[in-house]
């Protein structure tokens, strides 16, 4: 689980402390007014990356993009793109494409005119210009639309031509603002997968602006978590989902229950957390915990076993009555209401058909988990 | 009222309303194709006024004035109006915002008999001889605020972010604006102009205190002829005046109504 530093065939600049980053963010602050968009903001990405940002509406993902392209000028602080100060290079001269949250595409013009719009500007010959269109149409699939103008196009063609405009002119790092939020869930989902092949064939460094954490698990090399103009914290989805640094992230993503205790004895990585009802609980955690100090235990509904008899062979375990259950094909959530009126949610597959089911509404059952299974967490 | 009724009550006003705003005009159409000399008695159909009024070399002289003074006055207004709804719709806030954009509209509710005065006193003090360049200017600066309402109320609409996706790729601030934005703006620029057009058309206040010698006007000449005693000829000439303007405002509508439809099919700003 933990990521080692030295492994040369997986791709993880980040771990590579001779690596130089391609964007740098170094202490940005954006500020409108009194208002603190981006704080003291720090981050690096690297070279090929396809760089998640994930964030709650409003928690300043856009800004982020915003200032990379140039549109907004960062309040304090530097951000350097190759190693090179660019805080005072305008937009147009960046080595930056942005594919806009609305596509911005140019409605006076069509499919062709506007995927060789950036072409144009750096006076290509038009022999030129048609080659790299017909190359983009045929990356983007669209090779019959050429000449049609945008209002002509679906949603998805729409967000294919955005695509393909904003890699025309072969940009080091191409900024998508929720690139995907307009299309329906199942092109949702080809799409993305076609983003990652695009960005694995071309090349290019990606950043995607989201609020859907399923799409950053799934497209993204790293994921930041950003909180009210923070980040939270930069990890790969697995370290993100397995190893969260606090509870704000382990909430944003996935669902997850906490109990709040004590810390009562350390083992190596082990740790006995006592909770306010006096009942103790093994847990996992990397860094060392202080005795007595607070400390929260975080379960993933998945890693909850639920059964009608104590489980005989795990230490971690607890008593409530089904509350509630949520059937969604091939899992089924429990809502257990324990004898404190707190409700944990556990989380089974649906291996055998519902009316087999031994489990059901009002049921007295007992939650149950292996010692490695939940994390502790001191923020 | 919510639900749109037939009733008697708003037939008649809708009738005579109509018949109040549009009888004159049409009795003057109707008499401008009379034979006979006396404006008030039908002699039966003719277009001899209107021959008459071809070989009347004043009247031709001052409707090439006005058509000078028109396209001209249009042209420098649009441009100038144009920039001025940008200032109002893009730059933020800056001192003297609000001054700046009362003084862009206040020309739209000041009476024309102060604009005219105040032009005139204008050009008297700097010492300019009024004739052509003068009326020109002036209705540069009635036309321009009419054109920064119409081109504003367009760019308050417009989707900012096409603008910074033609930065993105590499235009400059004038390149973009000229690619996009204009082409995209253009249906308000050319209802504009031919609003500006239409208003210079047909001003004979503001025309006639900022006018010379050597420049009249069609209006003024109307105006002027008109004190001497009706003749034929001037149906004729208001009678084209009429088709001109509503031209100018039937098109400029049109315009603008297409475009909105080609918006609303596109979807965007
Ligand atoms: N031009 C602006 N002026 C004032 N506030 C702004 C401006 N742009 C963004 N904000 C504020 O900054 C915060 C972050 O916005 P944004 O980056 O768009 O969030 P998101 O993460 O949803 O993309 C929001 O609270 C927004 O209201
Ligand atoms: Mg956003």
């Amino acid at each position: 689980m933990a990521a080692s530093g030295n492994t040369s065939d997986v791709f993880a600049p980040w771990n590579d402390a001779s690596a130089t980053p391609l964007i740098r963010f170094e202490g940005v602050t954006k500020r409108y007014g009194d208002f603190t968009a981006i704080d003291n903001l720090t981050l690096d990405i690297y070279e090929r990356e396809f760089y998640a940002l994930l964030g709650p509406s409003g928690c300043g993902k856009t800004t982020l993009l915003r200032l990379l392209a140039g549109f907004e000028e960062a309040t304090e602080g530097r951000i350097l793109i190759g190693g090179k100060d660019i805080s005072k290079v305008p937009p147009n001269q960046r080595p930056v494409n942005m594919m806009f949250q609305s596509y911005a595409l140019f409605p006076h013009m069509s499919v062709a005119k506007n995927i060789g719009f950036g072409l144009k500007q750096e006076g290509r010959s038009k022999d030129e210009i048609a080659q790299r269109v017909a190359e983009m149409l045929t990356l983007v699939q669209l090779q019959e639309f050429a000449k049609r103008k945008p209002h002509q196009l679906s949603g998805g063609q729409r967000q294919r031509v955005a695509l393909a405009r904003s890699l025309a002119k072969n940009p080091k790092l191409l900024l998508l603002d929720e690139p995907l939020g307009a299309l329906d869930k199942k092109l949702r989902e080809r799409t993305q997968f076609e983003l990652m092949n695009l960005q694995e064939k071309l090349g290019v460094t990606f950043m995607i602006v989201t609020h859907d954490q399923e799409e950053a698990m799934t497209v993204a090399s790293r994921i930041a978590i950003m909180d009210k103009g923070i980040v939270a914290q930069v990890d790969t989805p697995a370290m993100i989902y397995e190893a969260p640094k606090n509870r704000y992230v382990s909430d944003f993503i996935g669902d997850v229950n906490f109990i709040e205790g004590t810390v009562t004895a350390q083992q190596d990585h082990e740790i006995t957390l006592q909770s306010a009802a006096g009942q103790d609980f093994i847990l996992h955690s990397d860094k060392p915990l202080a005795i007595s100090s607070t400390a929260w235990l975080a379960i993933r509904p998945e890693k909850i076993a639920v059964s009608k008899e104590p489980p005989e062979d795990r230490r971690n375990k607890l008593q409530g009555i089904v509350d509630d259950i949520a059937y969604s094909g091939s899992i089924s959530t429990y809502h257990v209401r324990l004898s404190n009126g707190d409700l944990i949610k556990a989380q089974m597959t649906n291996q055998r058909r519902l009316s087999n089911r031994a489990i059901t509404w009002e049921d007295n059952v007992w939650l149950s988990w292996t010692d490695t299974a939940a994390i502790a967490l001191t923020e | 009222m919510n639900q749109k009724r037939f009733t008697w009550f708003n037939a008649t006003s809708l009738t005579f309303g109509f018949v109040f705003l549009y009888l004159p005009i049409m009795l003057l159409i109707i008499y401008s194709f009379n034979d006979s000399k006396l404006v008030t008695v039908w002699g039966g159909f003719s277009t001899r006024w209107y021959t008459a009024l071809f070989q009347n070399e004043s009247f031709m002289n001052a409707a090439w004035v006005t058509f000078k003074v028109a396209v001209l006055s249009a042209t420098i207004a649009t441009v100038l109006g144009t920039l001025a709804a940008l200032v109002l719709t893009r730059a933020g806030k800056f001192r003297g915002r609000m001054l700046f954009s009362g003084m862009v509209y206040s020309p739209l509710v000041m009476p024309e008999v102060i604009t005219g005065l105040s032009l005139l006193l204008l050009f008297v003090a700097i010492g300019w001889d009024r004739g052509f360049w003068t009326i020109t200017i002036a209705h540069v600066t009635f036309s321009m605020c009419y054109v920064a309402v119409v081109v504003s109320s367009r760019l308050i609409s417009f989707d900012r972010s096409l603008e910074e996706a033609a930065l993105d790729l590499g235009c400059n601030p004038f390149n973009a604006f000229m690619q996009v934005t204009l082409p995209i703006i253009m249906p308000a620029v050319v209802a504009a102009w031919l609003l500006a057009f239409t208003l210079s058309l047909d001003d004979l206040v503001i025309a006639s205190f900022t006018s010379g010698p050597g420049a009249t006007t069609l209006p003024m000449k109307i105006y002027s002829q008109v004190r001497l005693g009706l003749k034929p000829e001037i149906n004729a000439l208001s009678t084209l005046l009429i088709v001109a303007v509503s031209v100018g405002v039937i098109a400029a509508s049109l315009i603008a109504k297409r475009a909105e439809q080609v918006r609303a099919r596109s979807g965007d700003g």
